[in-house]
């Protein structure tokens, strides 16, 4: 670390950690999804990342058409692409569960396989229609630039943005599965499946639900992804290890373990890539989370329920 | 002999399942294909060792792996670390900045050889370390998994993390290992050219030969008490744990075990193809061994073999005509497998092909009476 002086320093945690939030916020949208799905259904989902690319390539679309037919809505489209894209993601999870996954509930390591399987059909998809190179969505231009508090410091707005989506998305999930009564039924399905049908609560169609709302915020994550990086038909594959390991880190089924396992894990990456190289950080950083899972196998935080 | 014969061949069932195996690696393939075809044979074969050891700590043992991949590169690594050094001696590097180095050294300005690169001058040693490091590796993850009692999936996440993290470490130091390109330009073993035809038909057969032996040795496996107790704990963990057997330790054998036998395929993918590099470590790679195992069926060792050989001659077939169909097929076979026949080649063979070949069986010994044949055969034995 030498050749830094203290203002350097500071200047330079500034920026890193600004970086690591944008990380941040993507994983953790990220791995809200999969924490629903694998923490309340213990269903493996390897094709989380798909989805991810779903709301991805529905922003890109959007971008495009809006571009090429409505260029005066350019400055709003973008707000319409985020709900466009939890739709489109959302109707994908709900056909998905509906034809795949609800035969397999019995079988958490073969839901592992199949969702791989899917996770290869839905990139080639993707490529044949989008074609293998990345492409980028024209973002409005109230996205671009930057914000600088200090000479020294440059936060892009971007980033900010990408934020604010994701608290915002956290505080939905909490509200949606603590103060509804959707809510209710699918924690009521996961505590015991059997009791919860016993008092009427249809549990398959719980489970429906519950899949298709994880994969919606995966769509929303890949909404946000667009606007810090390209997509590309196997975009999403290259996140979907570091966000199982955030469920898995935070403690599978709870919200809070989620947020602040996505928010050390992004930010211990962002700060070690400055210092060592981005192989290296990332290796340092992985390699953390499993001696400390193989001290506390559970995760960080995790919900106290009888097994 | 009689133990050799159930325990070592599986009975008679298992002794006809290897000779047919036998026949077909040894024979038929060696007939039919050309010696670049049968190369190319050779290294799906080195792929089924690492099927063949997820049959056991999958099939048998129900941990899923994601990190096969990873013992099979340690293994394949190791080999070739001594290849290399054995191809860069002074005189033939001698063009570098450093002769005596491996040249993706030379290229990246390191001027001597790392300490952890100058025991693999020995061949004796290189061949422990292609066994010894991947079952070190194993020991240590799963003892700190299992004695913890993480299993299931959290247990595949961890490997499959591991194969991310060990393709990303050796992709970055580019200096040590050869980075993305891996380790290539192998030339000979103590003077003997891993190049030529003769030399490639040679270790085609040790290749099968190991394979074989491979296969026996989880049979005899499958076949004591061990095998008994790694199904009762597939089935009914807790039973076990509550009759006084240490759950742990098994599953800690039987990884260390999978581990090696993967080891065993990838230092044996070294020597046929000639290569080692990290796209045989990471992610993809490792997933694609489970579909060997899955399409082959789970639980069947001979079976794994043939997945593997299936699937790789599918890749090989449509990847060169119809590359995107290919991907599309391979999610589909994944799909298929695992939503309608979970227990995959041998399961259909099962189910579908086993009365009427039990039933030719019976036909032919009508044509053919075999007892007749025995006293006979006996008879000329009495004479000698």
């Amino acid at each position: 670390m030498g050749g830094y002086s203290i203002s350097d320093l500071w200047s330079i945690l500034v920026m890193q950690g600004f970086s690591g939030l944008s990380l941040f916020s993507v994983l953790l949208l990220m791995a809200l999804g999969l924490a629903i799905i694998f923490g309340q259904m213990g269903v493996i989902n390897m094709a989380h990342g798909e989805f991810m690319t779903i709301g991805a390539y529905t922003i890109y679309m959007f971008s495009k058409v809006t571009e090429q037919y409505f260029p005066s809505l350019m400055p709003y489209y973008f707000v319409v692409a985020i709900f466009a894209a939890f739709g489109f993601a959302f109707a994908a999870g709900y056909l998905v569960e509906y034809l795949l996954i609800r035969h397999l509930y019995k079988r958490p390591l073969d839901t592992l396989l199949a969702t791989w399987g899917l996770s290869l059909i839905m990139q080639q998809i993707f490529r044949t229609v989008f074609g293998a190179r990345e492409v980028s969505a024209t973002l409005p231009d109230w996205l671009m630039g930057s914000w600088k508090p200090t000479p020294d410091i440059d936060i892009p707005l971007n980033g900010l943005f990408v934020m604010a989506i994701s608290i915002v998305v956290t505080a939905a999930v909490v509200l949606f599965l603590y103060r509804s009564s959707w809510g209710l039924k699918v924690r009521a399905t996961t505590q015991n499946r059997v009791m919860a049908g016993s008092v009427g609560i249809n549990t398959r169609k719980v489970d429906r639900v519950t899949f298709a709302v994880g994969c919606g915020i995966a769509g929303i994550a890949g909404a946000t992804f667009t606007t810090i990086a390209s997509t590309g038909p196997t975009s999403g594959s290259l996140y979907i290890v570091d966000t199982f390991l955030v469920v898995v880190f935070g403690g599978a089924g709870s919200v809070i373990g989620t947020v602040s396992s996505a928010f050390s894990i992004a930010q211990a990456q962002s700060i070690l890539t400055f210092f060592l190289t981005n192989a290296m950080g990332k290796v340092v950083t992985l390699l953390t989370i499993i001696i400390i899972l193989m001290m506390r196998p559970e995760g960080l935080f995790t919900s106290k329920v009888r097994k | 002999m009689n133990a050799f014969y159930t325990k070592w061949m599986g009975g008679k069932k298992g002794a006809i399942e290897l000779a047919v195996l036998a026949v077909f690696i040894f024979v038929v393939m060696p007939l039919w294909l050309d010696i670049f075809r049968l190369n190319l044979v050779g290294k799906y074969l080195t792929y089924a060792f690492a099927a063949v050891g997820l049959v056991m700590v999958w099939g048998y043992g129900g941990i899923l792996s994601l990190g096969q991949g990873v013992f099979f590169g340690i293994g394949g690594y190791c080999m070739a670390m001594f290849l290399k050094l054995e191809a860069s001696d002074p005189v033939s590097t001698a063009h570098q900045t450093t002769p005596g180095i491996p040249d993706f050294m030379d290229w990246n300005q390191i001027t001597h050889l790392p300490l952890f690169w100058e025991p693999f001058h020995s061949l004796i040693f290189s061949l422990a370390a292609v066994i010894l490091v991947p079952v070190a590796l194993a020991y240590v993850i799963s003892t700190a998994m299992f004695k913890r009692r993480v299993g299931g999936v959290y247990f595949s996440i961890i490997t499959q993390a591991i194969a991310a993290i060990l393709t990303i470490l050796v992709v970055g130091q580019q200096g040590l290992t050869g980075g993305i390109n891996g380790i290539t330009d192998l030339k000979t073993i103590h003077g003997w050219n891993i190049n030529t035809d003769s030399a490639k038909y040679i270790l085609y057969f040790l290749n099968g030969v190991l394979l074989l032996a491979v296969i026996m040795l989880c049979r005899f496996l499958l076949s004591s008490k061990f095998g008994r107790l790694l199904l009762a704990m597939r089935d009914k963990e807790d039973r076990v744990r509550f009759s006084g057997y240490d759950v742990a330790n098994f599953k800690i054998f039987t990884f260390s075990v999978g581990a090696a036998i993967s080891a065993i395929g990838g230092a044996m993918f070294t020597l046929q193809v000639g290569f080692m590099s990290p796209s045989l470590i990471g992610i993809v790679p490792s997933i694609e061994m489970v579909i060997f195992a899955a399409i082959g069926g789970r639980i069947s060792l001979v079976g794994a073999v043939y997945g593997t050989l299936l699937v790789n001659y599918g890749k090989s077939a449509f990847s060169e005509s119809f590359p995107s169909l290919w991907l599309l097929l391979m999610g589909a076979l994944f799909i298929g497998v695992v939503m309608l026949f979970p227990n995959g080649l041998a399961g259909l063979y099962d189910v579908y092909f086993k009365k009427w070949v039990e039933q030719l069986a019976i036909r032919l010994k009508k044509v053919f009476p075999l007892e007749k044949l025995k006293p006979v055969k006996a008879e000329i034995n009495h004479e000698q």
